[in-house]
């Protein structure tokens, strides 16, 4: 379990993020959703410490993230996995070696129980035989995807996707969405998803997190995001033209 | 006068806190390493990328250089009195003191620089480095002192080459030409040598080496934005490495000779 209480961001005076507080349980895909702007992934990033936010905190199963000696905080580090939203394949590597690299830099494994670990991973991610590509040879959805295996590489407890269906079609998108929610399930793992994609939302949103402005003014899953009361939320949900011929439909 | 303070007091105050930042940056470097295994391989790397992807660019230039002072001192001794040799001896002097070492510096500040700037800018905006660092690795580190150790390692071994070569072109120009007899030039480049002006370039060098490793590093660890800051960072990267080559020059010249 994620908790994070009251995390407060502004860059050169300008709030982004207020006051933000919510849990992520374990086994559940929760989703952080906003439209453009609102601080998702400013909240993802000072959730990781990759931005230092102005107050607030965060627990990953009770033990503190922020302000932790270093080394407490490279221990915690080793058990989350991160997709980032182009993938932050390292462009010199393979994709073997792409995965591979958190398992040479972190751990004692014999170099053949690396190279299993590595093929079970695209193995779960569907890549088998892409190993020896460059990150330059694959499509978008593909680094996702290489993205996703080097984030399960160690074995996460916890799991953040940024904006995992940025720049896909939507069938690819989908099958991210499932990647994400299967490796969820099976790992048991608490994942958590910044996206502002309703198909994600409708599909894999176990927890629903709505930021706007910088504040958490709504949470939910993803039935009772249909039926909310919340102006802001509405709009958001229903700038989608299926979803609004959908509610026409309900309507009737 | 007011106004004078104000602008003086500012100045001074950007540039403390940019020298700040910088020697921060550096002792980022020299904080929470890796393994010794994992800097050798990548110090091995870059030995390739920066010492041995430069030897033709720095073979190219010393030879011209050397080639084209001959050329210039045959042209500019007009006196009948100064022997011919003498042309061998200021080759011999100008390419151990500055064109082997500052020339050449100068040269890789443009190629080096801007290579590890745009390298690591380009990994800052793609998110690389923030992947680096949620594994837990000092990306800095990782990233940048496998870098500053093969610019000071590799940089007195191009110096001492490139010094070899600019003499060497010097000696084809004048021969080839007809300027001075191989005998005259070889006379002059070991008429009243100094040994001690060898260790000049390889010093200069290793300095000059260590500056371009850690500006160019600063300025592209820090890029913020997108391609065009990655363009910006490169450029700024190769000017504020030249301009710290020049500084330290003159300090060194005064230091070591």
């Amino acid at each position: 379990m994620i908790e994070i209480k009251n995390i407060s961001k502004a860059f050169n005076g300008k709030v982004v993020l207020e006051n933000v507080s919510g849990i992520f349980k374990k086994g559940e895909t929760s989703l952080v959703i906003g439209a453009s702007g609102t601080g998702k992934s400013v909240l993802l990033k000072c959730m990781l410490d990759l931005v230092e936010p102005e107050s607030g905190d965060v627990f990953f199963d009770g033990r503190e993230f922020l302000h932790v000696s270093e080394k407490d905080r490279k221990d915690l580090r080793r058990e989350m996995g991160v997709l980032f939203q182009g993938g932050a394949l390292f462009d010199s590597k393979t994709v073997h070696q792409n995965i591979k690299f958190p398992l040479d830099m972190l751990t004692k494994m014999s170099e053949g129980e690396k190279n299993d670990r590595v093929e079970f991973c695209l193995h779960k991610v569907g890549l088998d035989g892409t190993g020896p590509r460059m990150p330059s040879e694959i499509s978008g959805g593909m680094k996702k995807r290489v993205g996703i295996a080097r984030a399960i590489v160690m074995n996460p407890k916890y799991l953040f996707c940024d904006e995992p269906n940025s720049g896909l079609d939507p069938l690819t998108s989908i099958k991210i969405d499932e990647l994400i929610k299967e490796i969820t399930d099976d790992f048991n793992i608490t994942t958590v998803v910044i996206t502002h994609d309703m198909n994600s939302v409708l599909s894999i949103g176990d927890n629903i997190m709505f930021l706007y402005k910088g504040k958490k003014i709504w949470e939910g899953d993803s039935t009772t995001i249909m039926t909310s009361s919340v102006k802001e939320l509405d709009e958001f949900v229903f700038s989608n033209h299926a979803l609004k011929k959908l509610r026409g439909e309900y309507s009737k | 006068m007011f106004d004078y303070l104000c602008v003086s007091s500012f100045i001074i105050e950007y540039m403390l806190k940019l020298l700040g930042r910088f020697f921060i940056f550096l002792n980022e470097l020299f904080t929470r390493r890796e393994s010794a295994k994992v800097y050798w391989y990548r110090f091995l790397d870059e030995c390739l990328t920066i010492g041995i992807d430069s030897v033709l660019i720095i073979a190219i230039v010393a030879l011209f250089i050397g080639a084209v002072t001959c050329v210039q001192i045959f042209a500019n001794l007009v006196s009948p009195v100064i022997p011919l040799y003498i042309v061998g001896n200021i080759v011999r002097d100008m390419t151990l003191l500055e064109l082997s070492s500052t020339f050449m510096c100068v040269v890789l500040a443009g190629k080096v620089g801007s290579n590890i700037a745009g390298e690591l800018g380009t990994m800052r905006i793609t998110e690389q480095i923030d992947a680096l660092e949620v594994m837990g690795i000092n990306s800095a580190s990782y990233l940048v002192l496998p870098k500053l150790l093969a610019a000071v390692f590799t940089f007195p071994i191009l110096a001492i080459f490139s010094g070899f070569l600019g003499i060497f072109g010097g000696y084809l120009a004048g021969t080839l030409t007809g300027i001075l007899t191989p005998e005259q030039y070889i006379y002059g480049i070991r008429f009243s040598f100094i040994p001690y002006n060898l260790t000049i370039p390889i010093i200069k060098s290793a300095v000059f080496g260590f500056l371009i490793a850690t500006i160019s590093a600063y300025k592209g660890f820090h890029t913020r934005g997108g391609a065009l800051e990655v363009g910006k960072a490169s450029t700024a990267a190769v000017t504020n490495s030249c301009i710290a080559i020049l500084i330290a020059d003159y300090l060194l010249a005064e230091l070591l000779t």
